[in-house]
């Protein structure tokens, strides 16, 4: 039976597979007496070595797919399933109690992850997630309910989850995995970013996915209208082709303005950049013709380790991004971590308000030493291109202030160790707290330059969190009420000699555009994949007329207004 | 029986990649090989009991090495640790 559903868009493009159902399976039993202990010793090995072929598949992928370093954690995890005095133990208290092999696994890895919970070392304790995955896998075999994997996908799928972790979107190889849908989410969340930077069609916020479509069932998704077809028709099939063949069309027009300007019929440029996560993002980077990077969230450099990234392993990672870009500007944002994003190795206090608790600068201002580890390993790479350094969440003059006085002392270390650093760097905020937009004209006497972050920026202009659904409706881009606090923010600016970017997901979206363009943004950060289109509608725009969109947009009563403002704008061509 | 004590002299001490180098090596012997730290014994093959004593930079231990092959073990040991760094 075809059935339809529906959710947000949040990654373009078409695609069709079959859904893979990315659901943990429940891995609980009962406790057993069993007769025959021989037997079941023999069952526990098989299922010992159905895992041991499971992960050394997964580790040779990931040394082949990844590196060799990656692939390094599985060959910890095959020592465990080899492991002597765990294996004996298991097969003795099979044998000696007449239990069942699930209890005598779980019992004997209890007191091992109990040992290394409570060692001191934040390291040692994440080895007992290590311990616990391991586990997991021998026990999946014992109950005969696989885990899912999706590195072990061989055919053409689309995931279907209620939500997808980092680690999940890690593990995804785009020569088979064509698309995701999620349960929860929105245009923002982690996974529909990440899908956004793979390249690959995600649909997000669906609800019903899960319970909805079967593992197995063929899928065709369409990530630009959010609509997803369970077992679609031949008609539909045969219409999505066509739509795919004009998509192309489009994206091959698009490339050819890899190399050209960004800029206006009447002749003003804007430059169009790329938020980055990581060094690996940087072949889209190059392919979609960025001419900048625009936001390097260096958060991720933190969640990937399994302790604090040292100086020598940032520095190699921030030199790299500036070398590939060959002297166009690199911000790079100190740390953000906080809010929703969170560190094994970093016990943080569990706060009631996270996004309006110790986060990002506030959270690097209380600890210095890992914010200086940071600005010393920035400023060491500064001499490898145009490296401009960014703090996010500031609310305060004088946060700023120290922030910036801690760099400086760090680049005067620097100097006396003989170390070069670049002279011209320039160090400027984030604006995504209104306090911020609002005295933005203080602000630009001692900033270099400003990046709107509206994201943030969005959530605490309308007290609204961006995660909980009961309240996205509040989620307002366009609303000017937004818009003022823009335009305040870049007339500082310019006021004072100096120039705003903005880094949230508006930057790049085709209704935003023209809005920001007429307000007279200086930088718009966004997907790699959103550049090539952004260049072609700022390519098609007069800055003079969308100036006064704007200047009318500023004086609306609603969203709904300035999109209907923005719409007589296509009319009109 | 061959005996030797050594200090760890990786930074890292003896975490989850020197332990794994370390049990990957023992286990091609055929000798029993038990590291002792504190009057605390473990089997070098064992990367839980390996791990579960914690050892941090500048820990001594002696290595206990009994079978048919256990100089050669104790040789090959050494080795390991000084060509990964691990300890001396």
């Amino acid at each position: 039976m075809s059935e339809q559903l529906k959710g947000i868009s949040a990654s373009n493009g078409y695609a069709i597979g079959r859904a893979y159902e990315l659901v943990e399976p429940d891995l609980s039993f009962e406790t057993l007496t069993i007769n025959k202990p021989e037997a079941e010793v023999k069952r526990f090995d098989q299922a010992l070595e159905k895992a041991k072929n499971e992960l050394q598949l997964i580790r040779d992928k990931v040394a082949k797919e990844q590196d060799e370093e990656n692939a390094k954690i599985f060959d910890a995890h095959l020592l465990v399933l080899e492991d002597p005095e765990l294996v004996g133990a298991i097969e003795n208290q099979i044998n000696n109690k007449s239990i069942n092999a699930e209890a005598a696994l779980v019992e004997n890895t209890d007191s091992f992850i109990t040992i290394f919970e409570q060692m001191d070392n934040e390291y040692m304790r994440e080895r007992a997630a290590d311990i616990k995955d391991v586990r997991k896998r021998i026990l999946s075999h014992l109950l005969e309910k696989p885990l899912p994997d999706i590195s072990l996908v061989q055919e053409p799928t689309i995931i279907v989850a209620e939500d997808l972790t980092p680690s999940d979107t890690a593990q995804i190889n785009k020569e088979f995995i064509k698309g995701f849908i999620t349960d929860v989410g929105g245009r923002t969340s982690h996974s529909a970013i990440m899908a956004r930077s793979l390249e690959i069609p995600a649909i997000v916020g669906v609800q019903t996915a899960v319970a909805t479509i079967e593992h197995g069932e063929e899928v065709l998704i369409d990530g630009i209208e959010g609509d997803i077809f369970v077992q679609p028709s031949e008609d539909t099939k045969q219409k999505y082709k066509y739509l795919q063949k004009e998509y192309d069309k489009k994206l091959a027009e698009w490339a050819l303005l890899k190399n050209e300007p960004s800029i206006t019929v009447d002749e003003h440029q804007v430059e169009l950049g790329a938020n980055i996560g990581s060094y690996q993002d940087m072949d889209l980077v190059l392919k979609h013709g960025a001419e900048a990077i625009g936001l390097y969230r260096t958060e991720f450099l933190y969640m990937e380790n399994n302790d604090f990234p040292t100086e020598e392993e940032q520095f190699e990672a921030y030199k790299s991004v500036l070398e590939a870009m060959e002297n166009k500007p690199v911000v790079i944002r100190t740390l953000d971590i906080g809010g929703d994003k969170k560190l094994d190795y970093w016990d943080l206090p569990d706060e009631m308000n996270p996004f309006l608790g110790l986060r990002a600068v506030r959270l690097a201002l209380q600890n210095k030493d890992v914010f200086r580890t940071q600005l010393r390993a920035l400023l060491r790479a500064s001499v490898y291109g145009n490296l401009k350094i960014m703090f996010p969440m500031i609310a305060t003059l004088e946060e700023f202030r120290e922030a910036e006085g801690l760099l400086l002392e760090e680049k005067e270390n620097l100097l006396n160790e003989g170390v070069e650093v670049a002279t011209d760097i320039e160090v400027g905020i984030m604006v995504e707290i209104p306090s911020t937009a609002i005295l933005a004209e203080q602000f630009a006497k001692e900033v270099d330059f400003f990046s709107i972050g509206t994201n943030d920026l969005i959530q605490y202009t309308f007290a609204a969190d961006r995660m909980n659904q009961n309240v996205s409706y509040l989620y307002q881009p366009l609303h000017p009420a937004i818009l003022n606090l823009v335009k305040m923010v870049i007339d500082a600016s310019h006021k004072e000699g100096k120039w705003t970017g903005m880094c949230g997901e508006m930057a790049g979206e085709p209704t935003a555009v023209p809005l920001l363009l007429g307000l007279g943004l200086d930088e718009f950060s966004m997907s790699p994949s959103s550049i090539l289109p952004a260049r072609s509608q700022v390519r098609n725009l007069k800055k003079i007329e969308m100036e006064k969109v704007a200047n009318q947009a500023l004086q609306l009563q609603s969203s709904e207004d300035v999109k209907r403002l923005v719409d007589t704008i296509s009319e009109n061509k | 029986m061959a005996n030797k004590e050594f200090t760890i002299t990786t930074d890292v001490g003896l975490h989850a990649r020197p332990a794994t180098v370390l049990v990957q090596k023992a286990s091609q012997y055929k000798s029993d090989i038990e590291l002792e730290h504190n009057d605390k014994k473990v089997n070098v093959k064992s990367i839980m009991g390996v791990m579960s004593l914690g050892l941090a930079k500048g820990a001594a231990f002696q290595l206990h090495v009994n079978g048919d092959d256990e100089d050669e073990a104790l040789q090959g040991i050494e080795e390991l640790f000084k060509s990964e760094g691990i300890a001396e």
